[in-house]
C-alpha cells in the first residue's frame, strides 16, 4: 500500500512541472483565467482528493498511544 | 480614516484576545501550558491555527505583490507546490513529531534531536541556526505592518510607526495570551483573511467593469501579455520552488504547533482541507495582483507601472540609484490594498484593510516559537529551569519574545527588499536545507549528530554566502544577470535580479541535496557515535 501511496505522489509531482502550458495564455477559462493559471488551481484542488486518499490508505494510527484511532 | 479605525479595532480585539488567554490560563503557569497550550487544542482551532501559522504577510501581500510583476507563475511558484507538500508533510512527519513529543515530552524540535542523537552542545548549535533563520520570517511581518497600516491610513501613519503599532500588538498578546492566545488570534485571522479573498474578488471585479476586459488588455499589449505566461521564466527556477514547501515542517513553529493538537486524529481534517484553504487564499491574492496590471484608473497602481516601463525602457543605462528608486516605486507589496482603496466602498474597504492586517500579524507563532526554543533549548537546558523553577522560565520567555520583536523591528527598518524575496531567499530557503535532519531523526537509524552538525554547519554558511552575494552585488537590470562565478566554461553561480542562482536553480536546491548528503555521508562516516540500544528502541 504504501508504494502505491509513493508512486501516486511521485505522478502528482510530476504533474505540478506544466511545461504544455508554459507559453500559453488562451484559453481564458471563464473569461478571465488564463489557462495555466486555471491548471494550477485545479491541481490544488486535486491535491485535496490526493491526501484525502492518502489518509484512507497511509493514516499512521499506530502512533496514538490512547487507542483513539 | 474609517480604513484605520477598522484595523485598530481589529488591532484592539487581538490584544483583548491575548489578555483575555492570560486571564483564562491563571491557576496553571507551567511551561508546557504557556508554551503550548497544554497540548489541548481541539481540531477546529488546530487546523486554523496551524494552517493561519503558516500565512503570514507573504501570502497576501507578498503573493499579489509578486504576481503584479511576474504575472500566474507566483500560484504555481508557491500555492500548488505548498498544497501538496505541506499536508503531505504534516501528514508523514508532523504525526510523528506529535507522537514524540507526547510519549517524551518534548516542546521543541532540539529537544527531540538532543535526545535522539544523544547530544548536548549540537543541539546549541541547531538552536542557534534555527533562530537566526527565523527572524527573517519575523521581519517580514513587521514590514507588511508598515505596509498596511500606511496604505490603509492614505499615508498618515508612516511606515516606521505602522511597524511599531503591530510589533506592539503582536508582542503584546504572544507576551500575555502564550501559545493559548496565539492559537485563538490566530483562528481569528485565518477567518478573516479565508473570507478576505471572496470579497476581494468579488467587489474588485464589480469595480473594474469584469475581469474579462482586464485580462483581454493584457492579452492584447505586448508588454504586459508575459504576465498571462511563464515564458519569461527557465523550467528550472520554476522546478526550484518546489523545495521551498519542504521548509514547513521544518520552521519551528510549526514543529512546535504539531505538538499541540489534542489527538492524532486532529491532523486527518487538516491534511485533506489545507489545499483548499491554500486555493481559497492564493488564488485570489495572485489573480488580484495579476489584475492590478489593468487598473489604470486608480492612481496609485499607475504609478508603479510607469515606474516599472521607466525601469524597462531605462536598462542599463539608469544609475543606480535611479534604478533603485525606480524599483522602490514599481514594488507591489501593497498593491492589493491600493486596489482595495480605488474599488471598494469605503466601509468594505476597512473591513478588507483588517482582513490584510490578520494574515500580515500571523507573525506571533514565530514569535512565540523562538521564546519557547530560548526557553527549553538554552535556559532550561542549561540549568535555568531546575535552578530557578517554571515561573522563572515562563518569565524568561516573556522577556524573549520582547527582545526578539524589537530586533526584528530594528532590521525591518533597513530592509530595501520586497516581502516574497526576503522570505524565500533566506528563512524558506535555510528551513529547507534543514529538513533532512528531521526526516533522518524520525526515520533514519543510521543518522548521528555529527551528520546532523555538518547538515545544520552546511546551511548556515550557504544562507551566509547567498546573503553576502546579493548585499554586495547589485541586483542586474531586468533580463540581465551578472556572473558571480564560473568555471569550465558555464557560469556556476549568476546574481540575477530575482537574486542569486546556482546553475539556473534557486540557491534552495543545492543547499537542501548537499544538506542531505552531508547527513548521509557524515553519518555513515561516524557510525560508532550511533546512539545506544535503549535511545534507539524509543524511536523505531
Amino acid at each position: 500500500m504504501n508504494l502505491v501511496a509513493a508512486v501516486v505522489v511521485a505522478v502528482f509531482y510530476l504533474l505540478h512541472q506544466d511545461v504544455w502550458f508554459w507559453r500559453e495564455a488562451r484559453p481564458l477559462v471563464f473569461g478571465f483565467l488564463p489557462i495555466a493559471l486555471f491548471y494550477h488551481a485545479a491541481y490544488t484542488a486535486g491535491c485535496a482528493l490526493l491526501l484525502w486518499l492518502m489518509v484512507r490508505i497511509a493514516w499512521p494510527g499506530h502512533l496514538d498511544p490512547s487507542g483513539h484511532e | 480614516m474609517i480604513q484605520a479605525a477598522v484595523v485598530f479595532a481589529y488591532l484592539a480585539i487581538a490584544l483583548y484576545i491575548g489578555i483575555f488567554a492570560f486571564r483564562s490560563s491563571r491557576g496553571r503557569a507551567d511551561a508546557e501550558d504557556y508554551f503550548l497550550a497544554g497540548r489541548s487544542l481541539g481540531p477546529a482551532v488546530f487546523l486554523l491555527s496551524l494552517f493561519g501559522a503558516n500565512m503570514t504577510a507573504f501570502s497576501i501581500l507578498g503573493a499579489s505583490g509578486h504576481a503584479f510583476a511576474n504575472g500566474i507563475i507566483t500560484f504555481g511558484l508557491m500555492a500548488s507546490s505548498s498544497a501538496l507538500v505541506i499536508p503531505l508533510s504534516l501528514l508523514v512527519i508532523g504525526t510523528r513529531l506529535w507522537a514524540l513529543g507526547r510519549r517524551h515530552g518534548f516542546i521543541t524540535p532540539v529537544q527531540m534531536f538532543r535526545d535522539r542523537w544523544e547530544c548536548g552542545h549540537i543541539g546549541t548549535v541547531i538552536f542557534a541556526v534555527q533562530a537566526v533563520l527565523l527572524v527573517p520570517y519575523i521581519i517580514i511581518a513587521v514590514m507588511g505592518g508598515g505596509t498596511t497600516l500606511a496604505a490603509v491610513s492614505g499615508g498618515a501613519i508612516p511606515f516606521w510607526l505602522g511597524g511599531a503599532i503591530v510589533s506592539l500588538v503582536v508582542m503584546g498578546y504572544v507576551f500575555f495570551g502564550g501559545m493559548r492566545g496565539t492559537a485563538w488570534v490566530n483562528t481569528l485571522q485565518t477567518v478573516l483573511f479565508l473570507l478576505f479573498g471572496t470579497i476581494a474578488v468579488v467587489v474588485i471585479g464589480a469595480g473594474m467593469g469584469g475581469f474579462s476586459a482586464a485580462m483581454e488588455s493584457l492579452a492584447s499589449s505586448a508588454a504586459t501579455a508575459p504576465l498571462l505566461t511563464r515564458e519569461r521564466f527557465a523550467p528550472l527556477y520554476f522546478f526550484s520552488y518546489t523545495f521551498i514547501p519542504l521548509s514547513s515542517i521544518a520552521f519551528p513553529h510549526i514543529g512546535i504547533f504539531c505538538l499541540t493538537a489534542q489527538r492524532l486524529g486532529h491532523f486527518r481534517k487538516t491534511v485533506i482541507i489545507y489545499p483548499i484553504a491554500m486555493l481559497a487564499i492564493w488564488l485570489p491574492s495572485v489573480f488580484l495582483g495579476l489584475a492590478a496590471n489593468a487598473a489604470h484608473d486608480v492612481p496609485a497602481i499607475e504609478s508603479k507601472l510607469e515606474a516599472r516601463a521607466e525601469l524597462a525602457s531605462g536598462g542599463a543605462a539608469l544609475a543606480p540609484v535611479e534604478r533603485d528608486r525606480l524599483r522602490v516605486q514599481a514594488g507591489g507589496d501593497d498593491v492589493i490594498l491600493r486596489l482595495v482603496d480605488g474599488y471598494a466602498p469605503v466601509w468594505l474597504a476597512a473591513i478588507l484593510g483588517a482582513c490584510v492586517m490578520a494574515a500580515v500579524m500571523a507573525s506571533d507563532s514565530q514569535i512565540l516559537a523562538l521564546s519557547t526554543m530560548f526557553t527549553e533549548d538554552v535556559f532550561a537546558f542549561y540549568g535555568g529551569k531546575a535552578r530557578f523553577g517554571q515561573a522563572v522560565q515562563v518569565t524568561t520567555g516573556r522577556v524573549f519574545v520582547v527582545l526578539i520583536t524589537i530586533v526584528a523591528y530594528a532590521i525591518a527598518m533597513r530592509m530595501p527588499q520586497s516581502i516574497f524575496d526576503i522570505a524565500t531567499q533566506y528563512a524558506f530557503a535555510g528551513y529547507s536545507a534543514l529538513s533532512p535532519l528531521l526526516v533522518a531523526a524520525i526515520f533514519w537509524k543510521g543518522s548521528t549528530k555529527w551528520g546532523a552538525l555538518a547538515s545544520t554547519v552546511w546551511t548556515a554558511a550557504a544562507v551566509a554566502a547567498v546573503a553576502v552575494i546579493q548585499q554586495s552585488i547589485p541586483s542586474p537590470p531586468p533580463g540581465s544577470a551578472v556572473t558571480v562565478w564560473s568555471a569550465f566554461g558555464a557560469d556556476i553561480i549568476t546574481r540575477a535580479p530575482q537574486g542569486a542562482l546556482v546553475l539556473g536553480f534557486l540557491p534552495v536546491v543545492p543547499m537542501t541535496i548537499l544538506s542531505a548528503l552531508l547527513m548521509w555521508v557524515v553519518s555513515l562516516m561516524t557510525a560508532r557515535a550511533r546512539p545506544n540500544a535503549a535511545t534507539m528502541a524509543r524511536y523505531f
